[in-house]
């Protein structure tokens, strides 16, 4: 027996109305999100990684001297989100894109968000020459191992015996090459200031994931070079999962494969 | 007055870059054009009132995006490559034009197709006018045939781009870019001032963010922006064709031709001038908005006309649209960088109208 006065949801007791005022309020959506209703999948981790990019340009007061540079993919739309200037790019030019805009803009903020086709197949070449120029960009890379917006085709960082529409029975190395590890390839070159992997499949996550982007924003305000945040993430729709079969995909296959933390960490 | 120099084409349009208020050129080395990066890395950090950013990018195709960029934030911005190069920009141009960024691009135009040759040729003049990349677009093509003008295209240029909100390209080639040639340059440009309200550079609070993108997903919104660009299409055509005539008056021949080959073909006119036929020029120098209506006008009332071009024969085509079928358009032209001489021309010219052979 529930006291009517909570909130049900599914068979569980999530919170009691008492505790809805305004007193306790601990969580805002933050100025820098627009209100416009996101058209991501239910369960797909582009809502929140977008979240906490934009939370940390409203904490650290940034919504004026931020410029971002949207992808082509699912997060195609990340401009009608985020509550800033920002520049659409063509397929994989998200960093050359960047690499414009700081160049004449050297004292505002500039971040690209991009996929693995974006990034690591079709942009690979912009990716790797931004990143060796040491360009005083954050680079927000969204790993989700498929080609979301075109229906599930295979990524560069497909898993090997992964299926996708475009490796019906699994990836096969022999044919199709090895899931490319780009965090770690950009992670020797010098013009790489500080490169990370992280999740958004728990709350503790996420919490790492922003603390992540807050330390680029602090770096690219020092001028130190490229910062590199991979964020793995999910893909129910395409995976043909439930949000929460998902991140166990997540859990269980990627992350062993795309292992969490930190791989270059300036030296202080 | 300005400073009078002696220069190959290619530096005076670097140099009329950075004395045009340039912010940023993003560039990669290519024959027959590498000197303008050259010039610019050679010459910026002598020049401490010019403010221009330049990088040698990894490609043509990142070179074309950063121009996105630049262009973007408001800046004026401007690449410059040759024809194998030109091609791996189309993807940006076409982004650029959609989301309507000024700025300008200068192709000095080689033998092609494919890799080529590195002498110089107008086989672009259907990819520069045309569109080239995906979509219904144009860009503004100005064709200088000289240093001086290469130099006076820059500016002119950048104030069409600006003015417009276009990408703005200088189509020259190879010889234009090489050849030295006395060119007097305006004063350097210190404080230039340009509104521009759309521009990405970071949203205050006063205003609502400015998104620069080419994606509207709904057709009848797509459509709605392909209906402002040819509206815009529209004005240029009105307001700013560009055009040069030479001994066009009593003319009873005409030949059309730009760039180089209107410069030879001016010796051509002479030459026939000698033997007492009268003979005259129209050199486009817009070659988009197209200069129609003189051709139609001069055109229509002379015997024949002789379209001269360094490729297969491309403007000929707008040279026949222009006149509408009220005169014969015969054609001569060389290609894959072979320059025509005027006496060749001027034996075809005899052959075609005067001894009536046919071709």
């Amino acid at each position: 027996m529930t006291d009517k006065s909570d909130v049900l949801v599914g068979d569980q007791i999530l919170i009691s109305e008492d505790v809805c005022r305004i007193e306790n309020l601990v969580y805002e959506k933050p100025e820098t999100l627009t209100d416009t209703v996101m058209h991501y999948c239910p369960g797909c981790g582009h809502g929140v990684a977008h979240r906490i990019i934009m939370e940390v340009v409203d904490e650290m007061d940034l919504q004026e001297d931020t410029i971002g540079v949207a992808p082509v993919g699912c997060s195609v739309f990340a401009y009608h989100y985020m509550n800033i200037d920002m520049q659409e790019a063509a397929h994989g030019r998200a960093t050359a894109v960047a690499t414009g805009i700081k160049r004449v803009l050297p004292d505002k903020f500039v971040f690209t968000y991009q996929g693995d086709g974006d990034l690591a197949a079709i942009g690979t070449a912009e990716t790797i020459h931004s990143i060796n120029r040491g360009e005083n960009i954050l680079i927000v890379f969204i790993n989700n191992a498929v080609y979301g917006m075109t229906s599930g085709q295979m990524a560069p960082t497909t898993l090997e015996g992964m299926t996708s529409t475009t490796s019906p029975y699994g990836r096969d190395i022999k044919t199709m090459g090895h899931p490319l590890k780009i965090a770690d390839m950009i992670s020797i070159l010098p013009g790489a200031h500080y490169v990370t992997r992280q999740a958004v499949n728990t709350p503790a996550n996420v919490r790492k994931a922003k603390k992540a982007i807050q330390k680029s924003f602090e770096y690219q305000k020092l001028g130190k070079g490229t910062c590199f945040v991979e964020i793995v993430s999910n893909c129910p729709s395409n995976w043909k999962s439930t949000p929460v079969e998902s991140n166990k995909f997540v859990v269980e296959k990627l992350i062993p494969f795309y292992p969490l933390g930190d791989i270059k960490v300036p030296k202080e | 007055m300005g400073d009078v120099k002696l220069m190959k084409g290619n530096e005076a349009l670097a140099e009329a870059a950075i004395r045009s208020g340039c912010d940023a050129y993003f560039g990669y080395p290519i024959t027959p054009q590498s000197e303008v990066l050259e010039y610019l890395a050679r010459e910026l950090p002598n020049r401490k009132n010019a403010a221009m950013k330049i990088l040698q990018a990894e490609s043509e195709v990142a070179a074309i995006n950063m121009i996105y960029g630049a262009a973007g934030a408001g800046k004026r911005a401007m690449t410059t490559s040759s024809s194998p190069g030109i091609s791996l920009m189309q993807e940006g141009l076409s982004y650029i034009a959609s989301a309507e960024l000024p700025c300008l691009l200068a192709n000095i135009n080689r033998g092609g197709p494919g890799l080529g040759t590195i002498q110089p040729a107008q086989g672009d003049y259907f990819q520069s006018t045309k569109g080239g990349g995906h979509g219904d677009y144009h860009l503004i093509v100005l064709a200088p045939s000289s240093v001086q003008e290469m130099a006076d295209h820059v500016r002119l240029g950048f104030d069409l781009a600006d003015k417009y909100r276009n990408p703005v390209m200088i189509l020259s080639d190879g010889a234009v870019g090489q050849m030295m040639e006395k060119v007097e340059f305006p004063e350097q440009i210190t404080n230039l001032q340009v509104d521009k309200p759309w521009a990405t550079v970071g949203k205050p609070k006063s205003r609502e963010r400015n998104i620069i993108t080419s994606l509207h997903i709904d057709p009848h919104e797509m459509e709605a922006i392909n209906l402002r660009l040819q509206e815009k299409y529209k004005v240029l055509k009105k307001n700013e064709v560009r055009y040069q005539t030479f001994m066009t008056d009593d003319a009873e021949y005409l030949i059309v031709a730009y760039g180089l080959a209107a410069r030879i073909s001016q010796k051509v006119v002479e030459l026939l001038r000698e033997q007492n036929v009268k003979a005259g020029l129209i050199r486009p120098i817009t070659l988009f908005p197209f200069p129609s209506e003189i051709i139609k006008q001069v055109g229509s009332r002379v015997k024949g006309i002789l379209d001269v071009e360094m490729n297969a024969g491309q403007m000929i085509e707008d040279v026949r649209l222009s006149i509408e079928g009220k005169t014969r358009v015969e054609f001569y032209g060389r290609m894959g960088g072979v320059i025509p001489t005027p006496e060749e021309i001027f034996e075809h010219f005899e052959k075609i109208f005067l001894k009536g052979e046919s071709k």
